[in-house]
């Protein structure tokens, strides 16, 4: 698998150094949007030329190349454990050819494996298709604004939020409310409704991966997710939270059938750089 | 229109308390790098200012974790963008106090026990832009020496870096002004009214 291997370190190459275009433009609209000679509309000039430069120079746009998120799709009868050794083997390739910081830390001695690979490290979801592409969609996700995520369990008294959609979108403007200018906005935000924490912390991932014009094919989450990103502009954090008119690039909401006694919504924020790509083979 | 302020590092406290929240500044001279590691490391072995084996005394401290490449005739930052400076919460006033720091530079604002250090001190914390890691590295023109490399990592270790025209915004001042502080106030009036209470 030494060509797929290949392919996979020219995947992070291009996740690291160059933003997906609709990102960039969404970027470009919100400079215009900001007022001229206010710091926010600076904020966004320099991301724009740090975006360009880093294209150009095949460098990271951000020192902090995340914490690599694989979604793969498997065609029958292809083996996962062959592909998880390729993914491994391109992970270590790449932090010297990109290259990547290294930032898979043991827990306990706090030691850097200085390859980017470690246990759980980087984070590998595999699903069969039926197709006969395999597909390997990369994410890079930085730890800033991966810190500022949040998890909710519905009913929650101090924001009101009832076992409803209107819950939801309380919980979202709070998570974002919360986060400020710390995980380095504008956001894309994703959300995760659905049974067990852990099956929304990774839905709610997981839609960091839509494009911001994919439109949701349910109406009421489409609905919702249009709303939201219009009131979240509303609160005026902004580039960097240098205040502003664009505090969040999009909102993606994913739902999974849920149990009786439970009701988890997860938020996940994506910073400005939000780095993905896809890989067919 | 915002004023820019051209800066030079090491800086006096004069200097720094001359600094109003909103400034826009740019520094050149030299600044040190240093995030989660360092601050434990720096107070938890209490390692004397003397011992360095650059000065920290007029400094600006960057909390920033750069991707550096190894060439024949040393390093070369490939990206330095800041890292989220809250999490040094718990170590910054300390940091300032026994070591004349300056300036702090991160993105993302601190909070309470810095806000009044830099008060009682003579210090500002800077936030310069988060994820602009390719532009900001281009800034830094010599790599002038690190310290615990070996021990710490090419991210967590301390370099001292030489920099020219480095942006950055003042926010939080001498004075007690925190725009991050102002803005929590400012959101949150919006914040209420979205959600109904």
């Amino acid at each position: 698998m030494l060509k797929l291997r290949d392919g996979i370190v020219e995947l992070y190459r291009k996740v690291a150094t160059s933003l997906p275009p609709d990102i960039e433009e969404a970027l470009k609209s919100a400079l215009s949007s900001e007022e001229e000679g206010s710091s926010a509309r600076a904020a966004l000039a320099i991301i724009l030329e740090n975006t360009r430069l880093a294209r150009e120079t095949s460098r990271p746009l951000c020192q902090d190349t995340g914490v690599p998120v694989f979604y793969v799709q498997v065609p029958v009868g292809l083996s996962q454990l062959e592909l998880r050794e390729t993914i491994l083997d391109a992970t270590r390739l790449a932090t010297v050819k990109v290259p990547l910081r290294p930032n898979a830390v043991d827990g306990i001695t706090e030691k850097n494996s200085g390859d980017n690979t470690g246990t759980g490290f980087p984070i590998i979801y595999f699903e069969e298709t039926s197709g006969s592409t395999l597909t390997i969609d990369l994410m890079l996700k930085g730890g800033g604004s991966e810190n500022a995520g949040q998890t909710y369990r519905l009913p929650v008294s101090e924001l009101n939020a009832a076992r409803d959609l209107e819950g939801v979108r309380r919980c979202v403007i709070d998570a974002v409310q919360k986060a400020q200018g710390k995980g380095c906005p504008p956001y894309v935000i994703g959300v995760g409704i659905g049974a067990a924490k852990d099956q929304v912390t990774r839905l709610s991932k997981s839609q960091l991966m839509r494009k911001l014009n994919d439109t949701n094919k349910i109406a009421e989450l489409a609905a919702l997710e249009s709303r939201l990103l219009q009131e979240l502009n509303q609160l005026g954090i902004g580039p960097q939270g240098f205040g502003g008119k664009t505090t969040v690039l999009g909102v993606k909401i994913g739902v999974n059938h849920r149990h009786p006694a439970s009701y988890f919504v997860d938020v996940s924020l994506s910073c400005w750089a939000d780095r993905r790509g896809r890989l067919i083979w | 229109m915002v004023k820019t302020v051209d800066l030079t590092i090491p800086m006096t406290a004069d200097e720094a308390r001359s600094l109003r929240a909103g400034d826009m500044v740019s520094l050149s001279g030299s600044i040190v790098t240093g995030r989660d590691r360092i601050h434990k490391l720096l107070l938890e072995e209490r390692i004397s200012p003397g011992s360095l084996p650059f000065p920290l005394a007029g400094a600006v401290l960057y909390h920033c974790g750069p991707i550096m490449q190894k060439q024949d005739d040393g390093f070369r930052v490939v990206a330095a963008g800041p890292t989220t400076s809250q999490r040094l919460e718990m170590y910054e006033a300390d940091l300032i106090r026994q070591y004349g720091l300056r300036g702090i530079m991160g993105k993302g604002g601190m909070g309470e026990q810095t806000r009044e250090a830099l008060k009682e001190q003579g210090c500002v914390y800077l936030h310069t832009i988060g994820g602009a890691a390719a532009y900001l590295a281009d800034r830094v023109t010599k790599v002038l020496g690190v310290w615990k490399l070996e021990e710490l990592g090419l991210a967590e270790a301390m370099w001292h870096l030489q920099v020219k025209d480095f942006p950055a915004m003042v926010t939080m001042d001498s004075l007690g002004n925190d725009l991050h502080r102002d803005l929590e106030a400012d959101t949150l009036r919006k914040f209420t009214e979205l959600i109904g209470k």
